[in-house]
């Protein structure tokens, strides 16, 4: 990734599609403390736009979403909150 | 934990809402529920906290599957006639969920055995169909203060109630002794409509799973009321009976009591 963002943690879920881009980048992201940073590494179109709007339902912070490829996203996100509300 | 790939798969659609999560799906595949009685209500309660992946789930029953339970009591069939219904129901649960551990108890529940049967279960779950279970689980739960998810049924009406004891009334707050023999009727076969046990015994199950989540706000010190003819919810507000004889600041009730069966229909 370089830049100036620090990364944790990355998971490759290419292969994956809706809803389970999803829930593998939210089952990564309940195991890291907040601050730091998951990078998810995806080919599934719909999930470049869905898994960025659930984490930020779910209160996290959406860094970037860079396109690495014809088929290739990096979506970066911060975790922002520990437990979700209730 | 670590979840496998088909538990992944399995749970997903309890991971996906921000109540439960990957952290809810373990409290539920950790958890420790048991079911008084397989029947009307015991079936359905079982089928969706075995579907959910509670881990443990104990059925408390000593009945054999009959002709007459398969129009509702869905954990068994036709195939399994004769058959113990705890062990019917480990077999239907089991089936389901390969998560889940069945932990059969074939006896009728009594003063003498009931606080070793239930002492290790996070939550027991009354589907009984008779007062003088209803009021032994009810005070045991009390004196062992484990939350006790209660519900009945009858005809086309159904009622509810979830007792935190300690924490809200007992259903001797809100009824403090059975009602006498001839109020009640020939119980164990009366009629009953069978999707209305699948309603409430649903309800039950969702009741459960909220205290295991810990999530939203559970059915204490209030009773539900539904009846399936005109399709109406209703909650009443049940006070904490401060005289209550089990749950009160001066309980009379120090030992478990066995009613006596006053069902009028031998079973």
């Amino acid at each position: 990734m370089g830049d100036d963002i620090k990364v944790d943690k990355t998971i490759d879920i290419r292969g994956q599609v809706c809803p389970y881009t999803f829930v593998r980048s939210k089952l990564a992201i309940e195991k890291m403390n907040v601050g730091e940073v998951l990078e998810i590494i995806l080919d599934h179109k719909a999930a470049v736009e869905n898994v960025p709007k659930s984490m930020e339902n779910e209160g996290q912070k959406v860094l970037k979403i860079d396109q690495t490829g014809e088929k290739e996203w990096h979506i970066v996100v911060r975790k922002d909150r520990e437990k979700t509300k209730k | 934990m670590e979840f496998t790939e088909d538990q992944i798969l399995r749970y997903s659609r309890h991971i996906i809402l921000p109540e439960v999560g990957g952290d809810g799906q373990e409290k539920l595949l950790n958890a420790k529920v048991v079911l008084v009685g397989a029947g009307g209500l015991g079936s359905p309660v079982g089928y969706y906290l075995a579907a959910a992946g509670v881990g443990t789930i104990g059925v408390i029953d000593n009945d054999r599957v009959e002709m007459s339970n398969l129009q509702r009591q869905i954990a068994h069939n036709t195939k399994r006639l004769g058959v113990l219904k705890a062990d019917s129901a480990k077999e239907t649960y089991e089936t389901l969920n390969h998560d889940v551990t069945v932990v059969t108890h074939k006896e009728r529940l009594t003063s003498v055995n009931i606080k070793d049967i239930i002492k290790d279960y996070d939550i027991v779950v009354d589907g009984s169909d008779n007062f003088p279970t209803r009021y032994l689980v009810n005070d045991a739960c009390v004196m062992l203060k484990k939350t006790l998810i209660s519900a009945a049924v009858f005809r086309f009406e159904g009622q509810l109630m979830s007792i935190y004891p300690g924490d809200g009334p007992c259903y001797r707050c809100l009824f403090e002794v059975p009602p006498p023999a001839g109020m009640v009727p020939s119980c164990q076969e009366a009629g009953i409509l069978g999707a209305v046990t699948g309603v409430v015994g649903t309800l039950q199950a969702t009741e459960v799973v909220k205290a295991i989540l810990g999530i939203g706000v559970p059915l204490k010190g209030k009773l539900l009321l539904w009846n399936a003819l005109d399709m109406s919810f209703r909650t009443v507000k049940v006070p904490r009976n401060r005289e209550c004889p089990v749950c009160g600041e001066h309980p009379t009730i120090k030992e478990l009591i066995d009613y006596e069966q006053f069902c009028s229909m031998s079973h």
